[in-house]
Parts: C-alpha cells; sequence; structure tokens
C-alpha cells in the first residue's frame, strides 16, 4: 500500500523490459562466458568460508531480527541518527526523492568551486544517477573503486552490485584503458597486476589533487553517528580522509541500533559478498576529521513505501552482498544489465519494482524461476520467492483485464469444482492445447510437449 | 494406513501413468490408497503467476477435498511445497480466516511421496528393481521449499540393479518454473540446454526426478535432441520389480 505523498523512488531503477533486456544478453557468448566463469568462483569461495562458521543460521537470523528492529522504528532511529552526526559537526540533509538529492549534492559541490570529485564505490549514488546529474552540472566525478572505473572509463553500466565490471574480462579491460586512461602504456597488457598498477598511478594523481570526496555507507551506527564504509581496495579510505569536504549519501533503511550489532554484519558481509573471511578495509567515521567539512544527505527514493508493505519490507534488509546475484540462474545467464536498474538479479527484481512502484517495473517480478536459491543463501534471510510472488499480484491486479488474466480465470473457474475439471480433461481439451500440434510460444521453440494420453488418471482409477 | 492420494492436475491429465506407479507403490507397501474425487489442482499456477485472487477458490476446493483424509501423499514436491507454504497465506490475504486455518492443517498432513516413505512410513527399500543406468535430478522445489534432502536418492540406492550416476550441477534450476518458461522463454531455454548437456554427460538411460512438471520440461528438451535418455518419475522407477 502506498501513501499518498511518499515519494516515488526514481534515477537508475527502471530500463528495458526484461525478457526483451535478457535475449541480447543471452546472445552473447563472451559474456555468458565470462559471467559463468566469475560467478561460480564465488560461488565456491562462498560455500567454503560460510561452511567455516557452525552458528551461520544463528547469525543470519541476528542479522535478519537487528534489520527489522531498525525498520519497524525507523523514524526514531533516523533522528537519534540526525541528532548524533550533528552533535559532531557534520551537515544533515534529507532527500526525498533521487532528483532533490541530486540537487543537494550538486549545490554543495558547486559551492566549493571545484570541477571534480572522487567518489567511493556508492549504490545509492549510482541509483540516484549522481554522476550524471553532476556531469550536468559541469561536475566530473571520479569513480575510484578499481571495477567501478572500469565501467565508467568503458562508458559502461555496471552489471553486479559488487563487481560492477564483472561481465568484462581481463582483455576487454585492457582495451578499455588502452583507449581511455590518459597518459597510459600503450603496451599495457592484461596481467592482473600491470591493470592494478595502472589504476592506482591514475588514481593517486586524483587523490593528490582533488579536494571533494563523495561516498555512500555500508552502514550508519544510529547510536553515535558511525559511518562505515566496507571495501577490497583502500581506495575508499584515500577518499574518506584526504579531501576537504566529504558528502556521504546513505540510504535511510542503512542503520543498525548501536556499535554492537556491527559484529554480526562484518561476520555476514563479507563471507556472503567476496566469499573472504574479512575484507581487507573497513572504515569508521564519526564526524570531520580536522579542516574538514562534512556532510550526510539521507536518500528514501522509495524506501517510505516499500517499508509500508508488510510483504514487502524485508527488502529493506538487504546489505547489498550480492550474494543472491552470484548464485542465481538467471542472473548467470542474462547479466546484470537485463535488469534495467541499478539493483540487478534476485534482490533487484524485488527492490527495483517497490523503489519505483510496480507500475514501473511490471516484468521484474517475473524474472526468477523461484527455485529459491536467492532466499537460501541471503545473509539476512530475505525471502525472495515468497515476495516475487507477492509483487507479481500486485502487478496482474495493477493491469486491466488481458488475455493471460481472462485465460488464467477461465482455467481458475474449471480447477475450482472436479466435475467441470474431469468434464474438461476428459474432453481431451487440455490435451490437445497441449499437444504438439498446437505450438505453445515459448515453449515450442526448444522443447517437445507430451502427447496427451488417452485416458486420464481419473479415468483409470475409476474403471479399476 | 489409509492414504489420500493426491494426484496433482498435470499427473490427472498428461501423465496418469505416474499416478498409477504412486497407487501400485503404496498399495505393493501394504496401504490403501484412496482418491478423493473433489480433488482438481493446487493452484500452484494461479499463485505464481501473480493471480492470488483467483486461486481461492482453487484452495478452498482443495482444502475441502482433503478435509476427512488422514493422510495425503502427492507425486509432487512442488505441489506439496504449496500445499505446505502458500495456501494459508492465499486464504488469510483473500481475507478468509478459517480457511486460513484449515489450509494449515491440510498443510500438516500432505507430504511429497519421498518424504512419506522415508519420514512417515519409514521405508528406504521398497522393494524395487530397476536396471539401468539413472541420474536424479533434485527439483527446487523438493529441494529448498520442502528440504527433502537426500530422500529420494536413499530410496534410488536401495533399488536392486541400478547403476545410480550423479548428476552434474544438480542443484542448479532447469528453468523450468511454471509460466516463467513462457514469459522468459529465451532464459529458460538457456537454463534447459545446460540441465539438458548435464544429463547428456552422465549418459544415463533414464532420468529421474520427483516433479512430473520439471520432468515435461527437461523432457521435453531430450527429445527434441533426439537423445535416447527418457524421462521417468521416481515413483514410476520405484514401482519397478522384478
Ligand atoms: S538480498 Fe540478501 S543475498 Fe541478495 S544482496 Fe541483499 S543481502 Fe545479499
Amino acid at each position: 500500500m502506498t501513501f499518498l505523498g511518499m515519494p516515488a523512488g526514481g534515477g537508475n531503477l527502471t530500463g528495458t523490459p526484461f525478457p526483451k533486456a535478457a535475449r541480447g544478453a543471452l546472445g552473447d557468448d563472451q559474456l555468458r562466458r565470462n559471467l559463468a566463469k566469475a560467478t561460480s568462483t564465488i560461488r565456491t569461495k562462498r560455500a567454503s568460508v560460510v561452511g567455516e562458521l557452525p552458528d551461520w543460521a544463528e547469525l543470519r537470523l541476528a542479522g535478519a531480527a537487528i534489520k527489522d528492529e531498525v525498520l519497524a522504528n525507523l523514524d526514531e532511529y533516523l533522528v537519534r541518527f540526525e541528532e548524533a552526526l550533528t552533535s559532531r559537526g557534520t551537515h544533515v540533509h534529507w532527500a526525498r526523492d533521487a532528483e532533490e538529492a541530486n540537487r543537494i549534492i550538486t549545490d554543495l559541490v558547486k559551492a566549493t568551486g571545484t570541477r571534480e570529485v572522487i567518489k567511493v564505490k556508492s549504490m545509492a549514488t549510482v541509483e540516484i544517477g549522481l554522476n550524471e546529474a553532476l556531469a550536468d552540472a559541469g561536475v566530473h566525478a571520479v569513480e575510484t573503486d578499481l571495477a567501478e572505473l572500469i565501467v565508467q572509463l568503458g562508458n559502461d553500466k555496471s552489471s553486479h552490485i559488487l563487481v560492477p565490471a564483472i561481465h568484462r574480462n581481463r582483455t576487454e579491460i585492457r582495451d578499455v584503458f588502452r583507449r581511455e586512461m590518459a597518459g597510459v602504456d600503450p603496451d599495457l597488457t592484461d596481467d592482473p597486476r600491470a591493470l592494478a598498477e595502472a589504476a592506482r598511478k591514475h588514481l593517486r594523481q586524483k587523490f593528490m589533487t582533488v579536494d571533494v570526496a563523495i561516498s555512500g555507507a555500508n552502514f550508519g551506527v544510529a547510536e553515535t553517528g558511525a559511518l562505515v564504509v566496507v571495501e577490497s581496495e583502500g581506495n575508499g579510505r584515500m577518499c574518506l580522509t584526504l579531501p576537504r569536504t566529504l558528502i556521504s549519501v546513505v540510504g535511510i533503511e542503512k542503520l543498525v541500533p548501536s556499535w554492537r550489532d556491527l559484529e554480526v554484519f562484518m561476520q555476514l558481509l563479507p563471507r556472503s559478498s567476496t566469499g573472504e573471511r574479512m575484507n581487507p578495509y573497513t572504515s569508521v567515521w564519526t564526524g570531520p576529521t580536522e579542516g574538514q567539512t562534512s556532510h550526510v544527505v539521507l536518500v528514501d527514493n522509495g524506501r517510505t513505501a516499500t517499508l509500508a508493505d508488510p510483504d514487502g519490507r524485508a527488502a529493506l534488509r538487504c546489505i547489498r552482498c550480492s550474494a543472491c546475484l552470484n548464485s542465481c540462474p538467471v542472473y548467470e545467464r542474462t547479466g546484470g544489465h537485463a535488469y534495467g536498474s541499478t539493483y540487478p538479479g534476485p534482490i533487484g527484481a524485488v527492490l527495483s519494482p517497490q523503489l519505483t512502484g510496480v507500475d514501473k517495473n511490471p516484468t521484474l517480478p517475473f524474472a526468477s524461476s523461484l527455485c529459491g536459491v536467492c532466499y537460501d543463501v541471503c545473509p539476512v534471510a530475505i525471502d525472495i520467492p515468497s515476495m516475487l510472488v507477492h509483487l507479481r499480484s500486485r502487478v496482474t491486479e495493477s493491469k486491466r483485464a488481458t488475455p493471460e488474466s481472462t485465460a488464467m480465470r477461465a482455467v481458475g473457474w474449471v480447477m475450482s469444482d472436479s466435475r467441470r475439471w474431469s468434464r474438461l480433461i476428459r474432453l481431451g481439451k487440455f490435451g490437445r492445447l497441449a499437444s504438439r500440434h498446437v505450438p505453445l510460444p515459448g515453449w515450442s521453440s526448444a522443447r517437445d510437449l507430451p502427447l496427451p494420453p488417452k485416458q486420464t488418471f481419473r479415468d483409470w482409477w475409476e474403471s479399476r | 494406513m489409509r492414504v489420500a492420494l493426491f494426484v496433482t492436475c498435470l499427473v490427472d491429465a498428461l501423465f496418469p501413468d505416474v499416478g498409477k506407479s504412486t497407487v501400485r507403490l503404496l498399495e505393493r507397501l501394504g496401504h490403501e490408497v484412496v482418491v478423493p474425487s473433489a480433488q482438481t489442482c493446487c493452484g500452484q499456477m494461479h499463485i505464481n503467476t501473480g493471480y492470488q485472487g483467483q486461486a481461492l477458490p482453487i484452495v478452498r476446493n482443495h482444502v475441502a477435498a482433503f478435509e476427512q483424509a488422514d493422510v495425503i501423499v502427492a507425486p509432487s514436491g512442488s505441489c506439496a511445497g504449496s500445499v505446505r507454504h502458500q495456501h494459508a497465506d492465499v486464504a488469510r490475504k483473500g481475507g478468509d480466516e478459517k480457511l486460513a486455518e484449515a489450509a494449515e492443517d491440510t498443510a500438516k498432513r500432505t507430504f511429497e511421496l519421498s518424504e512419506f516413505l522415508v519420514d512417515v512410513l519409514k521405508v528406504t527399500d521398497v522393494g524395487a528393481y530397476f536396471p539401468h543406468r539413472v541420474t536424479y535430478h533434485p527439483t527446487c522445489h523438493s529441494l529448498r521449499m520442502l528440504k527433502v534432502q537426500d530422500k529420494p536418492l536413499q530410496l534410488l540406492r536401495a533399488v536392486e540393479g541400478i547403476d545410480l550416476v550423479e548428476l552434474p550441477d544438480a542443484e542448479t534450476c532447469c528453468g523450468f518454473g511454471g509460466t516463467f518458461a513462457l514469459k522468459n522463454s529465451a532464459t529458460s531455454t538457456a537454463m534447459l540446454e545446460d540441465k539438458t548437456s548435464a544429463v547428456l554427460s552422465t549418459e544415463a538411460d533414464v532420468l529421474t526426478a520427483g516433479d512430473s512438471s520439471c520432468l515435461m520440461h527437461i523432457g521435453g528438451g531430450l527429445s527434441r535432441l533426439r537423445s535416447g535418455t527418457r524421462t521417468l518419475h521416481l515413483a514410476q522407477v520405484l514401482e519397478n520389480t522384478r
């Protein structure tokens, strides 16, 4: 249920309908090979480090419970968070939607007079389309996360929440660097170390000269106003400490009540996302460093509306670990671009339609075979399959009669009464419909249909 | 024991042999099988395609059909899963609390075939004989919704003469997913292709599973490839004797 006045999410949350976008990706063999290799490697790693923890099931429930507690009392936690931030000298801004967030951030950046900002990888800023908004205002945003940088230089779109360039292999990355990175060695090889070194040189110069940084946050601690960024490369840390202005863009669902709660997530997140026991860098800050101005922009962009639906709100527990993407057989074959949103994969299929309203993303809830593996791997136990089913209902209910709904109604009428049902299957109508001679679009392209039997089970049973 | 068979709409209309095998197997084990004639379908297709409202009368019919049954057995993981995990919810959302409670009660009495054999009857050796090379696909709903674990494999391992071979990437979805196969046919086909090549790599004569729907999909793909591998429901393998 959405109440009037609840802002709908905008920004990069909507795209080409899934079935169509997926068809394009399915035809790209290189992409499918890249994805299959990357996801299967990380699946194996995840399974082995998760298997090491005997209390994983309990941790997972604890993670879910902490998040649920925050969501149930979000208004109070947000106020506490704001107070804590303000008391330590951080300026807090509230943004209803993508547009408002972009305006606030752009104004803050423009006020510093800079033409360039450095960024710590942040899903929220991708979600709201911040780089595009900054570009419109004449400000260039430089991504410092390696994979995000590859995507940016390649004029490409992220296709994974943790490994945005997962759809690219090393040779493709080398080509992007050679083409787009100013001053790069023209003989750069596709050796991972050489690639990382090239990126490091490129970024170091930015760290030393750019004075404004924009970050996201993996967690915000309501009690103390601390922000937490979890990363693997250390580039984020450079951004957080060196620049004189730091702007952090934080979705309002990112809070945890207290410092102690982080312990749970620091076990759940790295194992679920990169398959590591612990990530290399965790940065925590509770206010500006000396001589620094710090801002936090709290973004709604459809989150309050999501919170209002008791059957959908658990999607806001998500800690963006990407385990559900890496294990999803649909994601593995279509890649992230097919989902048309910043959030791909199973979580994207339930989160994006809720943030934007299902009318703007009506194909995403159907982009799943409901195999359930996403629920099994989710470290905060989001029951994505049930949520998909729920959202499918919201999609069909929001539409007027379609040929599908008419057919469903007719079949439903037959199936709610055994006499109608047995008459239908005895007539062989079901069988004839299902026979090979009537092509069922989409089905008969790759599979034969069984021939209808001469006798239904019912008839056999009665004749016995 | 008096066992009510929930034959499922797909088996009733398209795969009657699966129903017959289930009956014969249960009778061979010394149980009385009844088939409540008022049954039709679990309504899963409606629920999973987003027509919960239209599933409500189907759920009501199902609950009424099995009201008298002590124990209900279905040769389908996904239909048992729907009864167990979706019916009460559909009733509740439809505003019928009484039906929801009755559905919860039905759910408690409902078992998928391998669960019933192993957990309720406590048998793994059902006295079957099946001298063929067989591979097993654990369908998603059996695996994750019902958590049947290795019960089907325990039953298969006890079959005399069987040459049971492991299916590579067995736990990966075959791509059926009900209307998913129609709405996202290209993706579904890509998943099916990987599943059929995994099946072919085992050189099995027979692919077996606990769900006719997945078998229809994989079998349809194998048939299109003119492969020699047949699909048979678990009940059909277990029904065989010397
Ligand atoms: S839904 Fe769960 S598994 Fe998927 S990204 Fe979020 S936390 Fe990770």
